[in-house]
């Protein structure tokens, strides 16, 4: 590399120390992925307008690096947002088949975690883990932008935790 | 009324009495709390001395969960004894409590049993109302232990039902006159407005389909005096081609086709109107359960393709005459019909 330290200059040495970081490239992966999660969109019900909305201009998701991908091959993470039907279930585990690894399931919302008010329906999964892992769950019928903001830093968080200890938050 | 429908009609009506009787319940056990206050203040003034009582609290089996009234545990004044035993079959019958905490509960924290209190009416019911359906065990140990211990709670419970019973009842009355209406001829009243195109309708469909090819014609009052005809279902092409092209009806817009499952048969209702001179019409098609089978309408009504696979999907209603008679709303590998009242849903945690 020809770069001794031996021959740094102290004046450089202290510029050197004010602006050098050092980490692990796990932990640097583990930052940039947090902070680029582009979800799948994939709004299914009512929690889908909260969605929409937490992606608007008030609560703008867009500053947390979450940018809404129409395409499973660009997306990291799938907000699960609204009912998810047995019709349904079927495509959504395509889609998740679809999405490029690392990637992650948010399920938004009581139906997409236990069914929610149709879990007595013949017709309704009762919780989209049955169908994809996931890996945070946010109450609410349905959640307000900030739970769904909330929801998405517990994710970051797991990412980093991940990335930084090496261990699953969570056994799935 | 079905097996089925009435639990969920009680269902609804339940969760309706609880939230109109959660005031009354409150108030209920307000003086039973307030008993219990006296004495709990009493014990809080005595254990302000010192020593002696605060001695004996470790030896008390005592449960973490009543930081507030400490001292109500002194073993010296086991309050009246009727009172400890109450909140013991609370927990008896309730699962989530620990046993622990059942043994302990001689401690007597008032909120606290009042809380749980209400929530062991609430429970109890919600049994009395399962164990009609079920006859489960825990609905008979609740009750019996409920009239050992506390006949007090059980007279509440007792008016809880009967109140619920007369709302019920009351419920039932509203809805017995609502309900004849609709299978009942005209009432002597003023004849509705729409009572010529009924007529006019009916006489048509007998004298140009076939004399008896009407088996009923109501004004529907409850549906803004719908005329509503009961058309035998092998006339029903031919009453179909006529309602639309006949120049007096001329009901050139089919509005809804919806299929009801009445338990002793079927019934699909299609709705047309004129879109011209609005004259409308409800014609009703009542079909066998086991195979019921209805004349398809989209050679008439093109419209009618989708509810006609809905109805079929939904329904198990075969459409003969249909050109792509297959599901619409279930996935196609779906087995039975899920509206149909003897429906058993394959989930086993449904």
């Amino acid at each position: 590399m020809g770069f001794d330290l031996e021959q740094v200059r102290p004046e450089e040495h202290e510029e050197l120390k004010r602006n050098v970081l050092v980490t692990s490239l796990e932990q640097l992966k583990g930052w940039a992925r947090s902070h680029s999660m582009w979800p799948l969109t994939f709004g299914l019900a009512c929690c889908a307008i909260e969605m929409m909305g937490t992606g608007g201009a008030h609560y703008d998701l867009d500053r947390f690096g979450v940018f809404f991908r129409p395409s499973p091959r660009q997306a990291d993470v799938m907000i699960v947002a609204g009912t998810v039907t047995k019709k349904m279930a079927p495509l959504l585990r395509r889609l998740y088949e679809q999405m490029p690894e690392p990637k992650w399931v948010i399920a938004m919302g009581s139906c997409a975690t236990a069914g929610g008010p149709y879990v007595r329906s013949y017709s309704v999964v009762k919780g989209v883990d049955q169908i994809v892992p996931v890996d945070v769950y946010i109450p609410g019928c349905p959640p307000n932008p900030a739970a769904l903001i909330y929801g998405i830093n517990k994710l970051q968080e797991k990412i980093r935790y991940e990335a930084k200890t090496g261990k699953q938050v969570t056994n799935r | 009324m079905s097996e089925e429908n009435k639990r969920e009609a009680g269902r609804q009506e339940e969760t309706a009495a609880a939230e109109q009787q959660s005031p009354p319940a409150a108030e209920q056990t307000e003086p039973a709390a307030a008993e219990q206050r006296e004495p709990a203040n009493t014990q809080e003034v005595s254990g302000t001395e010192p020593a002696g009582a605060g001695a004996e609290h470790p030896n008390q089996p005592q449960p973490d969960t009543m930081p507030e009234h400490p001292d109500a545990s002194a073993s010296d004044k086991p309050a009246e004894p009727a009172e400890p035993a109450a909140p013991a079959a609370a927990n008896a019958d309730a699962p989530s409590a620990p046993a622990g905490e059942a043994a302990g509960a001689g401690a007597v924290d008032p909120e606290r049993e009042a809380k749980i209190k209400a929530a062991q009416e609430a429970r109890a019911k919600r049994l009395a109302a399962k164990a009609a359906a079920e006859g489960a065990t825990a609905g008979a140990v609740a009750g019996a232990e409920a009239g050992a211990v506390d006949p007090e709670r059980e007279a509440k419970i007792k008016a809880a039902q009967e109140a619920r019973a007369k709302r019920l009842a009351a419920k039932a009355a509203a809805g017995g006159e609502a309900a004849p209406g609709d299978a009942e001829p005209a009432e002597p009243k003023p004849p509705s407005p729409k009572q010529p195109w009924l007529d006019e309708a009916v006489e048509l469909l007998k004298s140009e389909v076939h004399p008896e090819a009407v088996e009923e014609a109501v004004i529907n009052e409850l549906a803004g005096d719908m005329p509503t005809i009961t058309v035998k279902a092998e006339h029903w092409r031919a009453a179909a081609e006529l309602l639309k092209s006949h120049g007096k009806l001329g009901c050139n817009y089919l509005r809804n086709v919806t299929g009801v499952d009445y338990e002793t048969h079927m019934e699909v209702v299609y709705f047309v109107i004129n879109l011209e001179t609005k004259r409308e019409y409800a014609i009703k098609i009542r079909t066998d359960r086991e195979q019921p089978s209805v004349p398809s309408a989209v050679p008439v009504w093109p419209s009618a393709d989708w509810p006609e696979r809905e109805i079929y999907d939904l329904l198990g209603v075969d459409f003969p005459g249909h050109p792509d008679l297959r599901r619409i709303m279930m996935p196609d590998d779906w087995v039975g019909h899920p509206l149909r009242k003897d429906y058993v849903p394959l989930d086993p945690e449904v």
